[in-house]
């Protein structure tokens, strides 16, 4: 603004710096040999005759298949719901000083991680044959309320039980190695603030944990849209079925995978798309300024085409003022 | 642990602020504490220094039972840490009992471990809300006078990450104060801080001696010391070198150990 110099080292204003960026050529090259294989590949998918594209457009939206897909999002969301609930549990007593709840927890998870999902969802689909009824009363006495077990524990209920309670194991895992990353020094801090160990974990190293916690959640869930397609096994017509149901009867199995993928393709992009924004959510704190998101980041190249962006001012200068003293 | 001849009873007549006797504490193998014998008053501004690894911050650390003291006894307010006696018989006190007792000490850490999720006035308010009972508006009105008084009301909404370690450190100072504590430990508050930000957090501990608040200071600033200090005393080993008002040991000190020790750091 004003050309006064003072002192001789002081030079003037610099100008923006316009460089010529460095060029990446083999990023070029490479994009080209790629567009081509994608390009030979898309071909032979669509020339070929036995993908029956038209049918694949027919049964898309095939009222079996939505009903199907209902049931897989309902199955994914209960289950994983299951999951992070029994697994924050589970963690939380695998991690305490009682022996009796951390033994409890240790048993559950080596059975349940210890075992095929598989093997599990049979088992609870066949809890009525090993016992007929279940009961509450007191134990070896008398009953004093039960129930058919098929009753109590339809298929759908048995597709929960099986997915949820295995999932619960691996959550387990994933929180407890949220807790144990958590500093040392935030538990002390918050017991020499009289917090008991209830509040600390809610409070303090749970929201903390959260950041280790929610990626590999994201990828269980992931994982769970998928493995519910298992549950086909105890009948229970979700995505995967439902398409089977269909191509069992004309035979179209190809055309009706493809459909079957597509909407599983569909549902996990979403997912990747929540989870983006849920670990954005939960770095807060942690960095100073939150990573645009892709809507912002598109957003400003376009508006970096247009004029170069101006140096950003820096905020939050060390505020050095020793106005400390007190007065009480 | 019981075996002391003569056991002390549990509340003392005219007591301390915090007293110690033969204090022990062992890691392991290795005895950190070998017997610690201290009487820090009322009001008093209580400085420990020597070279780390003495055994300065685990003596701290037993005050508000965050370590658990091997053998010996200590008062705080006349009350037995962490246990309680009958008779001649300790029985130890409950996660809950301990976790009251720990409300009225304040402590502030060398590495400041604020709530990193929370913002400053978040951190300041938790333990008042949560732990206190009180409201979130009465608490928000206190902590906006504390940070106020530590020079940060400009900063009540920043997260920890977003303050420099001076002011992260009053923030901790703030958030201790918050529990209207009777007693405060601070571990080596300025060790991990910049040079030029270690005034505005001595000046805010200098405002709180004058106040009246009774401190135990684990430090490094021997300025600080004999400006503010009541009391001083020198660790080695494990055990109490040498003890007396700060001036006098700083300034004259009798030891062998304690003039080495001083020699490099003064």
């Amino acid at each position: 603004m004003n050309s006064l110099h003072k002192g001789p080292a002081t030079p003037g204003q610099h100008e923006v710096i316009k460089a010529v960026p460095v060029r990446h050529p083999g990023r070029w090259v490479g994009a080209a040999v790629i567009l081509v294989l994608a390009a030979m590949l898309v071909h032979a998918i669509l020339t070929v005759p036995a993908f029956k594209w038209d049918l694949v457009g027919q049964y898309l939206f095939d009222d079996r298949i939505l009903h199907g897909l209902l049931v897989t999002l309902e199955l994914t969301a209960l289950s994983m719901l299951m999951g992070v609930a029994g697994g924050i549990l589970l963690a939380v007593m695998r991690l305490s000083p009682n022996p009796l709840l951390s033994g409890t927890a240790w048993v559950y998870i080596w059975v349940f991680r210890g075992t095929p999902v598989l093997v599990q969802l049979v088992f609870w689909n066949f809890l009525g044959v090993l016992w007929a009824r279940l009961s509450i009363g007191i134990p070896f006495g008398p009953e004093f309320w039960s129930q058919e077990t098929n009753i109590l524990i339809p298929t759908f209920v048995a597709a929960l039980l099986g997915l949820g309670l295995n999932e619960a194991a691996y959550m387990a895992e994933i929180v407890r190695g949220g807790i144990q990353s958590v500093d040392e020094g935030q538990h002390e801090a918050s017991q020499a603030l009289g917090m008991n160990r209830f509040d600390t974990m809610r409070r303090i190293i749970l929201p903390q944990a959260m950041r280790v916690i929610i990626p590999p959640t994201g990828n269980e869930t992931i994982s769970m849209l998928k493995t519910t397609s298992l549950v086909s096994v105890i009948a229970l017509e979700e995505l995967f079925r439902a398409g089977q149901n269909i191509y069992s009867r004309n035979f179209q199995s190809i055309p009706l995978l493809i459909v079957v993928s597509l909407w599983y393709l569909f549902l996990t992009s979403i997912l990747t798309i929540g989870q983006y924004y849920i670990e954005r959510h939960y770095a807060r704190g942690s960095n100073r300024a939150l990573p645009p998101t892709p809507v912002q980041r598109v957003r400003g190249l376009f508006r970096g085409i247009r004029s170069k962006s101006a140096p950003r001012s820096a905020d939050a200068a060390v505020h050095g003022g020793g106005e400390g003293g007190g007065t009480a | 642990m019981t075996e002391q001849t003569n056991p002390p009873t549990d509340a003392q007549p005219g007591h301390p602020m915090v007293k110690a006797e033969g204090v022990r504490k062992s890691f392991g193998l290795v005895e950190v504490l070998q017997g610690i014998d201290l009487e820090v008053k009322q009001g008093e501004v209580f400085c420990l220094i020597g070279p780390s690894g003495s055994g300065k911050s685990t003596f701290l650390r037993c005050i508000n039972h965050l370590e658990k003291v091997n053998a010996g006894r200590l008062w705080v307010d006349g009350e037995l840490v962490g246990y309680r006696q009958k008779g001649d018989k300790l029985y130890e006190l409950k996660d809950r009992e301990v976790a009251m007792k720990r409300r009225d000490i304040g402590m502030v850490f060398q590495r400041f471990n604020l709530f990193p999720h929370m913002t400053a006035m978040e951190n300041v308010i938790e333990a008042p809300v949560q732990v206190g009972g009180e409201s979130k508006g009465e608490a928000r009105e206190r902590a906006m006078a504390l940070l106020e008084r530590v020079g940060l009301a400009d900063k009540a909404k920043n997260y920890p990450s977003q303050l420099s370690g001076g002011q992260q450190q009053r923030v901790a100072i703030a958030r201790a104060l918050a529990m209207k504590p009777k007693l405060m430990l601070f571990d080596e508050p300025t060790s991990a801080l910049d040079p030029e930000l270690v005034g505005d957090v001595l000046d805010v501990m200098r405002g709180l001696a004058e106040d009246g608040m009774t401190m135990i200071v684990v430090t490094h600033e021997m300025g600080f010391a004999r400006e503010v200090g009541d009391a001083l005393v020198f660790m080695d080993g494990g055990v109490v070198v040498e003890a007396g008002h700060p001036r006098e040991v700083l300034g004259n000190p009798q030891h062998e150990r304690t003039k080495a020790f001083l020699s490099k750091v003064l």
